[in-house]
């Protein structure tokens, strides 16, 4: 089930933000939004979300327009993970988990209880959320997403905040969902995480896509040169590559 | 049914029979009162306990529906206007009573009052219901919208009221107006029950069909919208689930202040917190606390009667201050 931009134009408080994008997204792999800040990363993933009405073009699910789905229908199909939200209330992890279930207006207790399991949050199911630490947090905040089964995993950097450990375990995560054939598509600025886990990248500069291939292509020295104004070289095998900046 | 609903569905059911006792005149439940006994049971006692039971219901759910919505412990529906509204309705129908025929001057305060309701509603609905449809943070215009349209319509409610007053006709209608705007259930009748109970029932009905909308705004607008949730419908119900609550409340009672901020907080640690799981008990306890201090009031051995929305403020602005203190210890 592709998710496609098709001459996608995006407006934030009147100020254009993402201009003539065009990219296809596809399930069963990884794709990292990346580019420098300002560049549309967040409000392409919104767009892509249904969340932020094109301003021109359209984002497509399958070939049908997002705006043509229920609001209930695409909730179903897409989970949004944004960056780093506020929880209001102070509720225990399995009710917080439970909110996945809103779009199927079921009990969902299954897929609430999978959710838990694969995020190793079964010990943690009675705890307050104000009792997690922020690896924790950032687990309860995934597999709320996982909770509803969706067929795209849409997450705003999700790995922002965390330590390293808890990085790469919550990569880790995403990448079954992506074995398990749910689409995943993450805004990172974290250019080594793109290049060593994603399987597609898109580079945005100036609300434009600069770029988009396999990390390898997409985040080349000349393509960084070029979109952070950075000399910089890759080290390292591939999988465990570094980036070190300077000539 | 929680296990916070069950707690104050059965406190109610212990505090309205002694309700039904309470008062200057002591009425025995073993039959051995005064003579017209029967009569104070149920044209006063009665329509007054099952009055203060819908009040504080509306109050309750609607606090609970606020704070849920605006993901704020410390939000109150009288803070946004309706509650202003319904008063100045209310005021305004002092003025206006004298030029009516008797028969339609003694349904003009509440239908004035609702008629207030219902324009704080309008208001707020036409200010905060545009859709942003840029995705800004705010969805359907936003919940910071939503606050400052309210408080704007507090605030001029707030000031026709007092220019009402000022200019009021005569010094009874002066007194008249100071003493409904404190609140008071004394003297109510069936009649103020009829009009009230079925408003208050519908809005508590449409607020419930928020409930699970309010839950998935605990993860932020966003999210919310990502769960499926129509900024625009939710709105709407707030509005109109608030506007019946609170406006019906208003309409035959005069301001009752900080029932709404209060009970949610009594309510939620019998909870799993969420907005959806206070509604029904925020609904009891709002019943239980507005049916006992009308029943404390009546009893108070003072020379008149203290007005009950004076007595809940008493014990609403300490209780505020506590939740301040609390926030600003990182406890809420």
């Amino acid at each position: 089930m592709t998710l496609a931009a098709e001459n996608l134009n995006l407006t934030r408080g009147g100020r254009s933000v993402v201009e003539g994008l065009t990219a296809a997204l596809a399930p069963g792999k990884i794709t990292a939004i990346v580019g420098p800040n300002g560049a549309g990363k967040s409000s392409l993933l919104l767009a892509l979300a249904g969340l932020l009405e094109p301003s021109g073009g359209a984002v497509t699910l399958d070939g049908t327009p997002l705006a043509a789905l229920t609001p209930r229908g695409r909730a179903q199909a897409i989970g949004y993970l944004p960056q780093s939200p506020d929880i209001a209330w102070d509720v225990s992890v399995e009710s917080l988990v439970a909110l996945g279930r809103l779009p199927w207006r079921d009990r969902g207790t299954a897929a609430i209880e999978a959710a838990l399991a694969a995020l190793d949050l079964e010990t943690l199911r009675t705890r307050p959320v104000s009792r997690l630490s922020g690896g924790e947090r950032a687990r309860v905040l995934l597999a709320r997403v996982l909770a509803g089964n969706p067929r795209w995993i849409l997450a705003d950097e999700p790995l922002a905040a965390l330590d390293l450990a808890h990085q790469l375990a919550l990569i880790a995560h995403l990448k079954a969902c992506a074995r398990a054939g749910q689409g995943v598509a993450i805004v990172l600025h974290d250019l080594a995480l793109a290049m060593n886990h994603a399987d597609h990248v898109l580079v945005l500069h100036e609300g434009r896509l600069a770029q988009e291939g396999p990390p390898a292509d997409a985040l080349a020295g000349e393509v960084i040169a070029r979109v952070w104004g950075v000399s910089a070289q890759w080290l390292g095998e591939p999988g465990r590559r570094g980036l070190v900046s300077g000539a | 049914m929680n296990r916070a609903s069950l707690v104050f569905a059965a406190l109610l059911a212990v505090l309205l029979p002694l309700s039904l006792l309470a008062g200057r005149v002591w009425i025995s439940p073993f039959g051995d009162g005064p003579h017209n006994a029967a009569l104070i049971l149920a044209e006063l006692r009665l329509p007054r306990a099952v009055l203060a039971v819908v009040i504080g219901a509306g109050l309750g759910a609607g606090g609970a529906a606020m704070q849920g919505y605006l993901r704020n412990p410390l939000a109150d529906p009288g803070l946004f206007g309706i509650a202003p509204m319904a008063a100045l309705g209310a005021v305004a129908s002092f003025w206006l009573a004298p030029l009516l025929p008797p028969a339609v001057a003694a349904w003009s305060l509440p239908v004035m009052a609702l008629g207030g309701a219902a324009l704080g509603m309008a208001g707020l609905a036409l200010i905060a219901g545009r859709t942003a449809s840029d995705g800004a943070e705010g969805a359907g215009g936003g919940i910071a919208l939503f606050t400052l349209a309210g408080l704007m319509l507090a605030s001029l409610a707030g000031a026709l009221t007092a220019l009402a007053i000022t200019l009021a006709p005569n010094a009874f209608a002066l007194s008249e107006i100071v003493l409904w705007l404190n609140g008071a259930l004394t003297d109510r009748s069936w009649r103020e029950v009829w009009i009230a109970a079925p408003l208050t029932l519908a809005g508590i009905g449409v607020l419930a069909l928020a409930a699970r909308s309010l839950d998935a705004l605990t993860l932020g607008e966003a999210a919310a919208r990502s769960l499926g949730v129509e900024p625009r419908r939710l709105l709407v119900l707030l509005v109109i689930g608030i506007g019946l609550t609170v406006g019906a409340g208003v309409a035959v009672a005069g301001i009752i202040g900080f029932v709404g901020l209060v009970v949610p907080h009594l309510v939620r640690p019998l909870t799993d917190r969420l907005p959806s799981s206070l509604l029904l008990p925020s609904a009891l306890a709002g019943a239980c606390l507005v049916l006992a201090a009308d029943s404390i009031v009546r009893i108070l051995p003072l020379v008149t009667e203290l007005r009950l929305g004076i007595a809940l403020s008493l014990i609403g602005a300490p209780f505020f201050g506590w939740l301040l203190v609390q926030m600003r210890r990182g406890r809420l």
